[in-house]
């Protein structure tokens, strides 16, 4: 359980280029953060370095539990889910197959990915291959794996883009139970979440 | 445990799923080793002599055709970020990925050995030894391979990478599997040749998951 996030004087090099740096701030359980900026600004790249993919020029990113300051790569390994752009689905296999094998790799159990995919309206899309589900319905399947398999961290690159209104609305539902239940967001966004977030610009 | 049995599982199912992994692999090694008489002629004598060598080269391609994919598929699709960030460190998921590679194809191919080595003309009695031989240079292959595919994440013509990277590292497997298995055909003493191999392939097994875990973190970055 991650109860805080802190990323303390944060800096992204990519290649010759640095992206940003500075960055200083933090989210409390229950907390949203919506990371905005232009296009080039760095925010799949702070979410990337929040991950542990990414190793910062400068600065660090401290997660801290309950019982004090985790050890990152187990908090990350434990705690923390990444939705990015590309949503990990392999085409080829049926979306059932393919949720049940993310839920269960992130710790969740199969029961509890069937009942997501019914909270995300998914129903008989489950029965098809990946590859026939449009993006959005791709991105349905991708976020039900936030739902089945609890982390208390939610690294969240452009969740909403491919969605339709109806799709946003109910994950603004889920996002708001998941703050409420303790858990921290941190969203790459361009479009305003459905859901009250502080604003940490990048780029600016 | 469970983490481990689910990540093996999914890797089996694309591989067999797909028809990709020992269809392909069986395919090309009977098709590599019924070429051979066509272009050396028919002659028993001559087949004989090779046949332990022929069968070796035909399992070290065979073994390489499904490599490439091995990382890259779940590297463009961003299922690579999703086990990086799963409950297994990435050296164990590496490993997994790589033992499954090996049952999918490395397995068959063992099976297949033997027949396709009998029916050029090696000793029955060797086939069981060859079988094995197989099964132990097909793990080699698997994890060297794997590391190889791995590097290869990172550049555009990954294909040639891990031929450039690989083969060299397969030399020794070959050389020592091959030798085994000659040595057996001759009725000689094949021991030590066999002992050099297991080692070699005990030895992939073991280091060639931190190679794959540090190239695949390289690429994610």
């Amino acid at each position: 359980m991650i109860a805080r996030l802190d990323i303390e004087g944060l800096a992204v090099r990519r290649g010759e280029r640095l992206l940003f740096a500075g960055v200083s701030f933090g989210l409390a359980a229950g907390e949203a953060v919506a990371l905005t900026g232009p296009n080039g600004a760095g925010k799949t790249s702070l979410l990337r370095a929040v991950a542990g993919f990414i190793r910062p020029a400068q600065g660090r990113v401290r997660f801290i539990g309950a019982a004090g300051e985790l050890e990152p790569d187990e908090a990350r390994r434990r705690a923390c889910h990444l939705i990015g752009h590309q949503d990990g689905l392999e085409t080829s296999r049926i979306g059932r197959e393919e949720l049940v094998f993310q839920t269960r790799r992130a710790g969740g159990r199969q029961a509890a990915a069937l009942a997501a995919a019914d909270r995300l309206e998914l129903g008989r899309l489950l029965d098809l291959e990946v590859r026939m589900l449009s993006a959005g319905q791709r991105r349905r399947l991708a976020l039900c794996r936030l739902i089945a398999a609890p982390r208390s961290l939610w690294l969240l690159d452009e969740p909403l883009a491919p969605l339709d209104a109806m799709s946003r609305a109910l994950f603004g539902q889920v996002m708001d139970e998941h703050l409420r239940g303790g858990g921290l967001i941190l969203a790459a966004v361009h479009d305003p979440l459905p859901i009250a977030a502080r604003i940490v610009e990048l780029g600016g | 445990m469970s983490a481990v049995g689910v990540l093996l599982r999914r890797e089996m199912a694309l591989a067999w799923g797909r028809g990709g992994g020992p269809l392909l692999a069986v395919g090309f090694f009977t098709a590599a080793t019924t070429m051979l008489p066509l272009a050396v002629g028919p002659s028993p004598a001559h087949l004989a002599a090779v046949a332990g060598g022929v069968t070796w080269v035909a399992l070290v391609l065979a073994s390489l055709l499904s490599l490439e994919r091995l990382f890259a598929r779940d590297f463009e699709d961003g299922a690579l970020d999703l086990i990086a960030l799963g409950p297994l460190p990435l050296e164990a998921a590496a490993a997994v990925k790589c033992l499954a590679q090996w049952l999918a194809a490395g397995a068959p191919l063992a099976l297949a050995a033997p027949l396709a080595a009998v029916a050029l003309g090696a000793r029955p009695a060797a086939g069981p030894m060859i079988a094995v031989a197989a099964a132990l240079g097909g793990l080699a292959f698997a994890f060297v391979g794997g590391a190889g595919a791995a590097l290869a994440l990172s550049s555009r013509r990954g294909g040639v990478l891990i031929a450039v990277v690989v083969l060299p590292l397969l030399a020794p497997p070959v050389i020592f599997g091959g030798a085994a298995v000659g040595a057996c055909e001759a009725g000689l003493a094949w021991g030590a040749a066999f002992a050099l191999l297991a080692a070699y392939a005990l030895a992939a097994v073991a280091l060639a998951p931190f190679a794959m875990a540090a190239a695949c973190r390289n690429a994610l970055s």
